[in-house]
């Protein structure tokens, strides 16, 4: 049994203008061990799918799934007392502003050491010792000293080290990692995955790791799901998810990769994520999408097979063409 | 390393910095001082009457008394002498004698400023203790009724006219009900040597029977009077900065280590949220004094206040001008105090280099 099971997920903010689905539909599992990659573009409802994971949402969200389990618990059925016991201890999550993460008022120590306190009832001694041992397995050099640090004395890879030690303090099963380098200088950046990487290893515990860089998903992930508009539109191995991608949305993220570009420019996905005013009525892909047909416009896309990537789409490519497509070479769209 | 910067003029609380600051604040305070020294002269002297006509009243008095008493209180020398004169005076650290009981106006100060210092604490502790949590309740409710009701009621002691809200206190409480009493600061039946100035502290001390009792009922709607604009001013600020802080990234950070509502919001939040709110309260101190003159009248409590409207009346020019710049003198002071605590709240800038 899978570590973290959901299935369709959805999650909708009432907003002055009505329901705003962010997410819709979502089905994932992480096993114990495995690093699942989420990537899609900004707004494709990556960071709400997680937060509704850990019940971090405001009130105006309303979550719903057919199933959500961690670890063996009904989690979308839990008591808010309940769940505060997982949440933090065997389920942590790492978001992306570090700097901002961090309360400003209290010093490293005290926020490393309220987990301890909260989960597991160290006493203040024991919170010291293990406090310093965790800044030292984040790679915080002088930790003794740095425990009485307070965030703003702390650069922006040191603040992440620091999330990251408050992350793994109850030795979680599971960690959310919210695009935990994006707000990093470019060499700090590498550094911090590595960290991340080194750390799940060593410990076995899962990790979903939400990212807008291919690259680094290239590196680290075992597994693949790729976002759109809040819909999960494919899911591979991480392999073959770069050998073949499935859905013409993941295509153009890896042809858009610098390093996979042939021409002169960079290449670019035209168009945007589409929001709460411009959701097309059948497929969301379909007005970015160079193989779509009317029939994209008129009927919602069926989920393919695990095959087939279990991507969202009519005319699955295999090898870059659309399967069953009227016009496999594709219409080129106007940049 | 991005620091983030400290608040302009904010004051470092520890070393030499501090020291250096507190000392620029303090003779920052000296032209201050001769400006409402300047006020006070001039505005006491525009009211009609001066202290010998206002004494005689209706009797009259023959021309040559009045110049004769004039010129002993240095009356008929010219404005601008007088006030040099003044200046000269409060130079040495004389404030002067009161023209009506010749005692002098530092040691009446320090006789009934007690009264008023334990006047305007138990408001300011009444304002902190209801509107700190009424402002965090407002907010995370925000929007439902709760928070419409607390809100409301915050704008209505916010906009009430502390003299009107006295008299009705004291028609529904003391004459309607008879719970309290109307005026003073303990029952005649008690006397005893003030030791330390504090009603409630002395009643205690004295031992006597129904001494402390009477000291607390009779402290209680003078407290309420003046503590309602505080209350409301805090309520108002605590739940604007704390629906700021809520939306914090830290908060959620918070939430994310599965910690209890009440650590979230009564110690993430609150303490983030408190930092504005302490400057408020700081802000505060200006108004409480200036709300206290007229509470203390109300209530013929015997303080600061008091005596300054008398002095007004019996146009005792040194009571009330000594007496306005040694209430300013504490504001001041409260204020830099203010400042000190901010640094201490707010790590930021306690560690600015
Ligand atoms: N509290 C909220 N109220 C209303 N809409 C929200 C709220 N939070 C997020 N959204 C909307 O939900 C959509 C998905 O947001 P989300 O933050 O999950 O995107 P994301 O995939 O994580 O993007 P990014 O890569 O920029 O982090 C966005 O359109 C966003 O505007
Ligand atoms: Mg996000």
């Amino acid at each position: 049994m899978a570590l973290l099971e959901i299935e369709d997920l959805t999650v909708e903010f009432r907003t002055a203008s009505g329901l705003f689905r962010a997410v819709d539909g979502v089905s994932l599992s992480v096993d114990a061990g495995e690093i699942l990659a989420i990537v899609g573009e900004s707004g494709s409802g990556k960071s709400v799918a997680m937060l509704a994971v850990m019940g971090l949402l405001p009130w105006s969200a309303k979550v719903s799934a057919r199933r959500l389990v961690f670890d063996g618990n009904d989690i979308a059925h839990l008591s808010a007392r309940e769940r505060r016991r997982i949440v933090g201890k065997d389920m942590a999550m790492i978001f992306q502003e570090p700097m901002s993460s961090l309360n400003p008022c209290f010093t490293v120590g005290f926020q490393i050491g309220e987990t301890l306190k909260a989960h597991l009832g160290l006493s203040r001694s024991e919170r010291r010792a293990r406090s310093i041992e965790l800044l030292a397995a984040v790679g915080i050099p002088d930790p003794e000293r740095r425990l009485s640090a307070f965030p703003h004395q702390l650069s922006g890879g040191m603040s992440q080290r620091v999330m990251i030690a408050i992350a793994i303090a109850c030795q979680p099963k599971l960690i959310i990692a919210d695009e935990p380098t994006t707000a990093l200088d470019v060499t700090i950046q590498a550094q911090i995955l590595e960290l991340l990487i080194a750390l799940q290893r060593e410990t076995g515990m899962g990790l979903v790791l939400i990212t807008h860089d291919m690259g680094v998903v290239a590196e680290t992930a075992q597994r693949v799901s790729v976002h759109y508009a809040g819909q999960k539109v494919e899911e591979q191995a991480v392999r073959d998810l770069f050998a073949d991608p499935h859905h013409p949305y993941t295509a153009a993220l890896l042809a858009a990769l610098p390093e996979r570009s042939t021409g002169r420019h960079l290449p670019s996905i035209p168009g945007v994520v589409p929001g709460q005013f411009d959701r097309p009525p059948a497929c969301l892909f379909e007005p970015r999408c160079r193989f779509a047909t009317a029939r994209c416009r008129d009927k919602a896309p069926p989920r393919q097979g695990a095959l087939a990537g279990f991507a969202l789409c009519h005319y699955p490519l295999t090898h870059g063409r659309p399967i069953g497509h009227p016009n496999p070479a594709g219409r080129e769209v106007a940049a | 390393m991005p620091d983030q910067a400290p608040r302009p003029g904010a004051p470092p609380t520890t070393g030499p910095l501090m020291f250096s600051f507190v000392v620029r604040r303090i003779l920052l305070v000296i032209p201050t001082f001769i400006a409402i020294a300047f006020l006070t002269f001039v505005a006491i002297r525009l009211v009609p009457g001066d202290p010998i006509e206002v004494r005689t009243g209706e009797r009259g008095i023959s021309p040559e008394r009045l110049a004769y008493f004039r010129h002993e209180l240095g009356l008929d020398q010219p404005v601008w002498k007088q006030f040099l004169d003044y200046l000269w005076q409060l130079a040495h650290g004389d404030f002067g004698t009161s023209l009506s009981t010749h005692a002098p106006v530092l040691t009446e100060f320090t006789t009934l400023f007690p009264a008023t210092l334990e006047l305007a604490l138990s408001a300011m502790i009444f304002a902190v203790v209801l509107g700190v949590p009424a402002g965090v309740i407002a907010a995370t409710r925000r929007g439902t009724f709760v928070d419409y009701s607390l809100m409301g009621v915050a704008l209505t002691g916010f906009s009430m006219p502390i003299f009107w809200w006295g008299l009705l206190l004291i028609l529904f409480f003391s004459v309607t009900l008879g719970w309290t009493p109307v005026s003073g600061r303990i029952d005649l039946l008690y006397y005893f040597e003030p030791t330390t100035g504090f009603m409630l502290i002395d009643s205690w001390l004295s031992g006597e029977d129904g001494a402390f009792a009477s000291a607390v009922s009779h402290l209680i709607l003078p407290t309420v009077v003046l503590g309602t604009i505080p209350l409301a001013t805090i309520a108002r600020m605590t739940r604007s900065t704390m629906l700021e802080v809520l939306g914090e990234d830290y908060v959620r950070t918070a939430r994310a280590k599965g910690l209890s509502p009440f650590r979230v919001i009564g110690i993430h939040a609150l303490r983030n949220a408190l930092i504005p709110v302490v400057t408020v309260i700081g802000l505060q101190v200006g108004m409480l004094m200036a709300g206290a003159v007229l509470t203390e009248y109300i209530f013929s409590w015997p303080g600061i206040g008091t005596w300054l409207i008398e002095s007004i009346q019996r146009r005792d020019y040194p009571v009330l001008q000594g007496g306005i710049l040694l209430v300013s003198g504490i504001v001041i002071l409260i204020n830099i105090l203010v400042d000190l605590l901010y640094g201490v709240l707010n790590p930021r800038i306690r560690h600015a280099r």
